[in-house]
């Protein structure tokens, strides 16, 4: 009822003043038949009546919700205000925009790689068990895997704080033939998966236990993503089938769309039951055994009891083939129970820290934008100043007016929120591409959800407190009296008011110094690592990564074969050099064993490679020899190692001649290799890390021969001229196997994904700024110059010369600057430690980079302050002392 | 001049309703004709008329519809709606009861 009255009171407004304008009529009328005079009669009436403005406003009051209708008001008003003045509304409202926007951007992304639960129900009770600090680089670590399947066997055998345990791995998985072939995602999951996950089947059923028991399987269920793009959406029945990895399985049912997997940032496409293996490795760590915790239990609790049945579990799992201070360590494994209720993922671990910093980076850029907003706001509110100060004087009251010029900044705040909302949309689907490589995207749900709403809602309005708060209540506590006085006549501005702006100014300036420094440190830190030699040519290679399991060579031939595919890739025009090897560096992932050389222990790392791979790869030989045609498998075990391996294990002796000896694995039978050469140090897993001990031996005599090898290719055709020449030869001679062949830059590069999106985003946002920061500067030197107008006037008509007047006005800024540099150093150097573990070749407090950054502060900074003091020295001292 | 009495407070609905009873009035009229039948005691402050007249539309007890008045203006005229009138009958049954009872009091050796 108020609600409609409310709507409609306008409507109720012109009715009743008709109304009592047909009062005024009657009586009017009924008092000129009284033999009144036309005008005595209306004023009669008039009197009569009393003041009918009075009626007006209390119906009108009736019908109104007077707080709702005196903020429409200053809704209005600020409207209007916004519009009079439309280049600072822009703006205040790009800024607002870009700097919410970027915010929220960013926290989408922090929201879906680490926050975001997984979409089942009650993830909180859903837990990942693994070995407490990871199983130490111990037997064959793949993918994910925490947990090798005997261990998996007896936790699902004995799982007391959990209702339900599963396990999973990923894995890629070929799917149809022909032209149909593709290669999906999949996740390869026990009998209870989905049960104790709780997901129900958006068509048909889920894997159960019985799919797990028909082993090997012949059923799979699919995503709803891979339901609709590969199978049409069409119905699933007995006739569903897809020829997966060589084996026609039946299509049981469709997950629903909410469920993309347990890996963040990577969807699944197929599911497939376990089927494990008659012989179980006791050495290879490819589970991930998750569970869902009773009611009562805690991760404590939990972890408490899975360290109390470690020992028997261990013990009953022993892994196997190892030496016995392997064997030793892996009785000590304890089990522990760690929160999986935001799934697991890679792009966490690799840029969950990155995210943060960024965070706190878009964060200060917003913080910079607020300071300028405010000074700007209040520069205005003092032109503002009598238009207020009449308002106070007139009696309204300064809660009115505060809230009014509240009411201003919020609608800023709000316009800039909503526009900032949308670009964040444009902006984190962007930074979703920039982080997807060639495998192909990364699945990120970043759409809008609670918390991303709620912290745009947060920012925004922080934005608006810092922003319009300081300043409407300076405007609002005006003094009526001094403000009509004062009015711009006053010789020289308040010192008070000015402490404000420059202590915003000074804020801005040290908060740019230590983005500034930042995009710096990411800027350097990434060319650092682009320009880093890494020991060996990069430039040139081609990898090419083949499987040749079709081809059905047999176990003693495979060398052989390699070495044939080797021959017909070289013989291949602008092809200079080609070689095989078991591991190709820099792109991650590594390879290692136990050594023992003399008394010494320790761990190296090995690569198998044919002849050719020191050439080819720019390795240099240091002394000794490379491998050639006498290294056979027959023939007598030897290796090349690297200069880090000397210095660790052969200090001071000659390593030619010397032998080393491998401790035993599963496959890996303890050998005794020679040294036969040193080569130069070169980078292994990536360009990070330091550079560890290093073996190569022989491709011949490469213990563990598999239908598949690695071939670098050196040539000086264009990249991709030769990559596709390789396809076409190996294609045209082998048409069964499979080769994914791309340039070793590339993979390279995509490995620094990470620091490329530092660099271009920090460096972004650092030099924006640095540049937001001059603008505030600058607006207040203007600012200034224009308050002491008549002072400087005042100088220049004594006698002050230009330059005088010049330096007056650049010592200001010059103190605010020296302020702002000083504390900006001191946060740097506090803030840079969050950022060390991200660069690379410089530290966080890199002398270098701090001069840099403060010299262009202060460059930029004196240019921004130049320009109004030049401005003031030529002020006309007639026109300065005469106006207003 | 006789002196007149300000209206007692909540009577004034009471009165316009009556007023209208007999069939459809603007609001001159209303303030006339209590004015006439109170002989001239009770005042009608038009600053309170107008809007109680608001009040009781918006109460849903009388409408209004505009009209030419007996001198051809055009006015705005009010009638009782059915609830209104429940509502007279009520307010006048009230009215009774508290007159009858504040007269008790003021004569009790009269019972």
């Amino acid at each position: 009822m108020s609600w409609m009255r409310f709507l409609r009171r306008r409507h109720w407004d012109r009715e009743r003043s008709q109304e009592i304008e047909g009062y005024f009529e009657i009586e009017t009328a009924d008092n000129i038949a009284r033999g009144m005079t036309p005008g005595d009669a209306a004023d009669a009436a008039r009197r009569k009546f009393g003041n009918p403005t009075l009626i007006r406003e209390e119906i009108y009051r009736m019908n109104t919700i007077i707080w709702l209708d005196s903020v429409a008001q200053d809704v209005r008003h600020g409207l209007r205000t916004m519009v009079a003045n439309p280049g600072f509304s822009l703006i205040a409202i790009l800024s607002l925009a870009l700097g919410i926007g970027a915010n929220t951007a960013i926290f989408q992304l922090v929201d879906a790689v680490s926050l975001r639960t997984l979409p089942i129900k009650n993830p909180d009770e859903l837990v990942r068990i693994e070995v407490v600090g990871g199983n130490r680089g111990m037997g064959v670590i793949d993918g994910f895997g925490d947990l090798t399947r005997p261990m998996w066997e007896e936790i699902r055998r004995d799982h007391s704080p959990f209702s339900g345990v599963f396990a999973w791995s990923t894995e890629r998985i070929s799917v149809g033939e022909g032209k149909d072939f593709h290669v999906a995602r999949g996740i390869v999951v026990s009998g209870e998966f989905f049960r104790v996950l709780r997901v129900e089947p958006w068509r048909g059923r889920l894997l159960a236990p019985e799919d797990e028991h028909a082993c090997p399987g012949n059923t799979a269920a699919v995503s709803y993503a891979f339901w609709q793009s590969k199978l049409g959406g069409r119905e699933i029945n007995g006739d569903t089938k897809l020829l997966i990895d060589g084996r026609l399985r039946q299509i049981v049912g469709v997950t629903p769309p909410s469920f993309l997997g347990l890996t963040v940032g990577e969807r699944f496409d197929i599911a497939l039951p376990e089927c494990m293996p008659k012989q179980l490795r006791t050495d290879s760590f490819e589970v991930l055994v998750m569970g869902r915790l009773k009611r009562g239990w805690t991760i404590t609790s939990a972890s408490a009891q899975l360290a109390g049945v470690s020992p028997g579990l261990m013990a009953a799992t022993e892994i196997t083939g190892y030496d016995s201070s392997i064997v030793k360590k892996y009785r000590q494994f304890k089990l522990g129970a760690y929160d999986a209720s935001t799934g697991v993922s890679d792009l966490r671990d690799t840029y969950d820290s990155s995210l943060w910093l960024l965070l706190a980076i878009t964060g200060l850029v917003l913080l910079i934008a607020c300071a300028n907003l405010a000074n700007l706001m209040l520069a205005r509110a003092s032109t503002r100043e009598r238009e207020i100060a009449v308002r106070l004087a007139l009696g309204a009251a300064r809660a009115r007016v505060l809230r009014q010029l509240l009411v201003e900044s919020s609608l800023l705040a709000l316009i800039g929120a909503v526009l900032g909302i949308g670009l964040a949309e444009f902006l984190s689907r962007v930074l979703v591409l920039a982080l997807s490589n060639e495998e192909g995207g990364i699945g990120l749900a970043t759409g809008m959800d609670w918390r991303v709403l709620i912290f745009a809602g947060a920012v925004a309005t922080l934005t608006c407190v810092i922003f319009g708060f300081a300043p409407s209540f300076r405007a609002s506590s005006a003094d009526p009296v001094n403000a009509m006085k004062g009015g711009g006549r006053s010789m020289t501005a308040g010192r008070e008011r000015f402490s404000f702006q420059r202590s915003m100014v000074v804020t801005q300036i040290s908060v740019s110094l230590v983005l500034l420094v930042g995009a710096f440190l990411f800027v350097r830190s990434f060319h650092n690592l682009m320009t880093f030699n890494p020991g060996m040519r990069e430039e040139g290679i081609t990898l090419a990564f083949i499987g040749f399991e079709k081809s059905n060579v047999p176990h003693d031939r495979m060398e052989e074969f390699t070495r044939q595919l080797i021959d017909e890739v070289r013989s291949i025009p602008g092809v200079l050099n080609a070689a095989s090897t078991t591991h190709v560096p820099l792109i991650g992932g590594s390879w290692g064993h136990q050594i023992t050389i003399g008394k010494t222990e320790g761990g190296a790392n090995f690569t198998w490679a044919s002849r050719g791979y020191f050439d080819t790869m720019g390795i240099p030989l240091l002394s000794g020899r490379g491998f050639n045609e006498g290294d056979t498998a027959a023939s007598e075990r030897v290796a090349v190692v690297n200069q880090t391996f000397v210095r660790r294990y052969l200090s001071g002796a000659d390593p030619i001649g010397q032998t080393l000896r491998t401790h035993p694995e599963p496959g890996y039978p303890s050998t005794v290799y020679q040294i036969v050469g040193v080569m130069a140090d070169s980078k292994y897993q990536n360009l990070r890390d330091e550079t560890p001990p290093f073996v190569i031996a022989p491709f011949t005599q490469f213990p563990d021969p598999r239908p598949g090898t690695a071939l670098v290719i050196h040539s000086r055709l264009p990249a991709a001229v030769i990559e596709d020449s390789v396809k076409r030869r190996l294609g045209e001679k082998h048409p069964e196997i499979v080769a994914s062949v791309g340039s070793f830059q590339t993979w390279i590069r995509e490995g620094l994904l990470r620091e490329r999106l530092m660099a271009m985003l920090s460096g972004f946002f650092g030099f924006l700024a640095a540049l937001l920061g001059m603008i505030g500067l600058y607006g207040v030197i203007s600012y200034l110059v224009t308050q002491r107008g008549q002072e400087i006037g005042i100088r220049v008509a004594l006698g002050a010369n230009r330059g005088q007047v010049v330096w007056m006005v650049m010592r200001e800024a010059g103190l605010m600057l020296a302020i702002g540099v000083t504390v900006g150093t001191a946060l740097s150097l506090a803030a840079g430690r969050a950022a060390e573990s991200l660069l690379f070749g410089l530290k966080s407090s890199d002398p270098l980079t701090l001069v840099a950054a403060i010299g262009l502060l202060v460059a930029i900074g004196a240019l921004a302050s130049f320009v109004p003091a030049r401005r003031a020295s030529q002020l006309d001292p007639m026109n300065a002392l005469r106006s207003d | 001049m006789k002196k007149r009495a300000e209206i007692l407070q909540g009577t004034l609905d009471m009165l316009i309703l009556q007023a209208i009873a007999p069939g459809p009035a603007h609001g001159h009229t209303i303030a006339y004709v209590i004015e006439r039948r109170s002989e001239d005691v009770l005042l009608v402050e038009h600053g309170s008329l107008y809007p109680a007249l608001h009040r009781l539309e918006d109460r849903g007890w009388i409408a209004s519809f505009w009209g030419t008045s007996e001198n051809n203006r055009k006015a705005r005229y009010y009638r009782l709606t059915a609830a209104g009138r429940k509502q007279l009958s009520v307010e006048t049954s009230r009215w009774e009861r508290v007159v009858r009872a504040v007269n008790q009091v003021l004569r009790p050796a009269e019972e």
